[in-house]
């Protein structure tokens, strides 16, 4: 929830008012009267109930029982709440580095561009929506379906550009030495055997989906005891035979063709070359068909299931960079702005290249300021719940859980079990402790 | 050369056209960067984008095809979804009560801060400083801790499931940073100021209603702007304390179960829900930015 509750700042000045000794107990009633409220809404909502929890997280389920540290055992024996460590730990070591890189390179690159506004009113932007509309906002993205799943929909697009997928996905049998179609597998009729050339050609390829990198068909040699053949578009301009190789028609490479056995068993299977020919070298007499496998065929892309066991977590973990990178941009180039320009001009003037600048001198320089960035990403980091519990769908939430949100599903997503609930609470609030630490530190040495 | 430019910015002015040519290539040079920046914005707008778009289309067109066919067929634009979303009774009291709690959120930590922020100032009292390093330690207490035990309390007190319950909740977790920031804004009035109110027997009290929050009131922007912006947001805690008392984003929760069959009413309502706290933060983006860095670089 905090944006900022990170490190302590350093007030200007400490004017401590000096001459106040006299009426000294009216003073400290109205000090006190000035602090009751706040002090109030912190014991109440927050003193009391992080001493409870602590207390808490030594009882059972139904609180009545001392059980020790047993809830604390739970925490390293139970599938779900080890895998919630898992995915923190994950977070904990890429999001931080990661969010704080990013605004640096940001905050870099827009120092000396005009129109950096817009540039960083559109990183911004996404810090005052919700982490939870944004997790939908993501989900609405990682659609699986590449027809409504902009992501998807984009790398679809990519493949198609890129590879020769699809290329036979309305082929037919150019004669009646082949059956089948595209929508299972093109086989010969006719079985083969040793010495044999298998001839596949087809038809109703359309001359822009056949690959790049195809050459004129070539009809191979027979081998002794081997099989060989030829895919290739059986079809030129202006007519031609069907069923035979000739000038001006091309190979199909990268076609699988399967050779089985007339009971069916799979004995091999290769690949075409750029001329559309292929070879089973060594083959036991005997009968066989020559067949091309259904994977040749158009495999429409069905999407990359972003959202499944697997790739949830960084998915989730891009949509939370999306939120945060604003964030460390701004920070950032604030620091930026505040180192004197004479410096970067004597290091570049002094013949540093843009890199050298960049690494030895503008980075060392910024140190406070990415220290700052990153500890604040840290702590969010440690309590981060509303995008996960948004973006995860029910059914790979165990998957995808994180600290808090395991915290908020043992005691109010059903099992209620306050004691471990509790105990991960402690956990969480144990992993902070050593920043807090470090937070009062500074701020003492700045007091 | 390279004395002459480090010697002092006015040296003669070098030819114009040399200088022409100079920019041509340093604008040729940066090229890239500007490429890359424009693609990483436009990027940065796409999901926002996306989901705006997609609670433009009916649910059938949505079947057909993403968002991006708007493009081709602009005509395909409906307000029918966000007329069913203002239809929709639960929704609307949902954004009544977020809006209820964000400003409640908002006010009470405020006054609190304000007060409190003077007192750790300019009051002089025993054990300042440790106080105030108090505050600071519970600026990183997560608020896990606080969930199960105030979930008892509320019980016992009878306000579970209201909104006068998210208000206390968020005032009390906003306090740290309020106070934090106050404090530390209060402190940089300059101090001849107070001394002459105190001096021509004003009282604390008048001090602090006449000078302090007037001049507090960039710092007091910031915070409230922060304070809006994290209630309005909140899902954690209404999840925690509410069952019937929904704020939108409980209520488009409990929708989340057939995401995929009713984007055409999730899509709308999270546009709704964000489009508030968008508005805010364009309108006030300067004291946004400045509470960010007074909060965590100052």
């Amino acid at each position: 929830m905090s944006v900022t509750g990170s490190v302590a700042g350093d007030p200007p000045v400490t004017p401590t008012p000096e001459a106040v000794e006299s009426g000294g107990w009216r003073r400290h009633a109205l000090a006190a009267g000035f602090l009751a409220p706040a002090a109030i809404f912190l014991g109440v909502w927050i003193v009391y109930p992080t001493l409870t929890t602590i207390w808490r997280s030594f009882f059972d389920e139904s609180g009545d029982e001392f059980v020790g540290l047993q809830n604390y055992q739970t925490l390293f024996t139970s599938d779900v709440i080890l895998t919630a460590i898992k995915n923190n730990a994950i977070w904990v070591l890429v999001v931080p580095a990661l969010v704080t890189s990013v605004g640096l390179v940001f905050a870099v690159l827009t120092e000396r561009i005009p129109w950096s506004v817009a540039f960083k009113t559109a990183v911004f932007m996404p810090m005052a929506i919700s982490a939870f509309a944004a997790g939908i906002t993501w989900r609405i993205v990682y659609l699986q379906e590449p027809d409504r799943g902009a992501l998807n929909a984009g790398i679809a697009v990519v493949k198609d550009s890129f590879s020769s997928g699809g290329v036979l996905a309305d082929a037919r049998p150019s004669s009646d030495a082949l059956e089948g179609t595209s929508q299972g597998t093109i086989r010969l009729a006719e079985p083969v055997g040793r010495g044999d050339i298998a001839l596949l050609g087809l038809t109703a390829i359309g001359s822009s989906e056949v690959p790049d990198d195809a050459e004129q068909a070539v009809r191979p040699e027979a081998l002794q005891g081997g099989i060989r053949g030829v895919v290739w578009r059986d079809f030129k301009p202006g007519g031609g035979t069907a069923g035979e190789v000739e000038p001006d028609e091309l190979g199909l490479p990268g076609v699988t063709v399967k050779l089985r056995t007339s009971g069916g068993g799979a004995v091999g299977s290769t690949m075409t070359a750029t001329d559309g020919t292929f070879s089973f070298d060594e083959v036991e007499s005997g009968e066989y068909s020559v067949a091309i496998g259904s994977e040749s065929f158009s495999q429409s892309f069905g999407g990359v299931t972003w959202l499944g066991e697997k790739l949830v977590t960084p998915a989730i973990l891009i949509s939370y960079l999306w939120i945060w990178a604003g964030f460390a941009m701004v920070v950032i180039a604030a620091g930026l702005a505040a180192i004197p320009r004479d410096v970067l001009e004597a290091a570049r003037t002094d013949g540093g290249t843009e890199w050298q600048v960049f690494r030895r001198v503008t980075v060392p320089l910024l140190a406070p300021v990415l220290t700052v960035v990153f500890i604040t990403m840290l702590i969010n980091v440690l309590k981060v719940f509303d995008i996960v519990i948004a973006i995860a769908p029910g059914s790979v939430q165990d998957d995808a859980t994180v600290l808090a949100l395991q915290m908020w599903r043992t005691a109010f997503g059903g099992s209620n079990d306050f004691g471990v609930g509790s105990a991960i609470a402690v956990f969480i609030f144990l992993l902070v402790v050593p920043i807090l630490a470090l937070n009062i530190r500074r701020f003492r040495r700045e007091l | 050369m390279a004395h002459a430019e480090t010697a002092g910015p006015i040296t003669a002015p070098p030819a114009e056209d040399e200088r022409l040519s100079a920019r041509i290539l340093r604008f040729l040079g940066r090229a890239p960067v500007h490429i890359f920046l424009v693609v990483i914005g436009l990027l940065w707008l796409v999901p926002t984008l996306g989901l705006f778009l997609t609670s433009l289309l009916s649910p059938g067109d949505f079947g057909d095809q993403g968002w991006w066919q708007l493009f081709s067929e602009p005509s395909k634009v409906t307000f029918e979804n966000y007329e069913a979303v203002f239809d929709n009774d639960t929704l609307i009291s949902a954004l009544f009560t977020t809006l209820i709690v964000a400003v409640g959120g908002t006010i009470l930590p405020i006054i609190v801060a304000a007060m409190a922020g003077y007192a750790f100032a300019w009051l002089d009292f025993p054990g300042r400083d440790w106080l105030f390093i108090l505050v600071i330690a519970l600026l990183v207490v997560p608020l896990q801790m606080a969930l199960i035990p105030i979930f008892s309390l509320y019980n016992k007190l009878g306000i579970f499931d209201t909104t006068l319950s998210l208000i206390l909740f968020h005032t009390a977790f906003g306090l740290p940073f309020a106070i934090f920031l106050l404090r530390n804004f209060f402190i940089g009035i300059p101090r001849d100021l107070m001394e002459a109110a105190r001096i021509d027997g004003a009282s604390e009290i008048r001090i602090f209603l006449r000078l302090i929050l007037p001049l507090g009131l960039p710092a007091i922007a910031s915070l409230g702007i922060f304070q809006f912006l994290w209630t309005w947001n909140d899902l954690l805690v209404a999840l925690t304390f509410c069952r019937e008392t929904q704020p939108i984003t409980v209520a488009i929760f409990s929708q989340l179960r057939q995401f995929g069959a009713n984007i055409e009413l999730i899509a709308p309502a999270t546009f709704v829900s964000l489009i508030i706290p968008l508005g805010v933060f364009f309108a006030f983006q300067r004291y946004f930015v400045e509470g960010l860095l007074a909060g965590s670089v100052k």
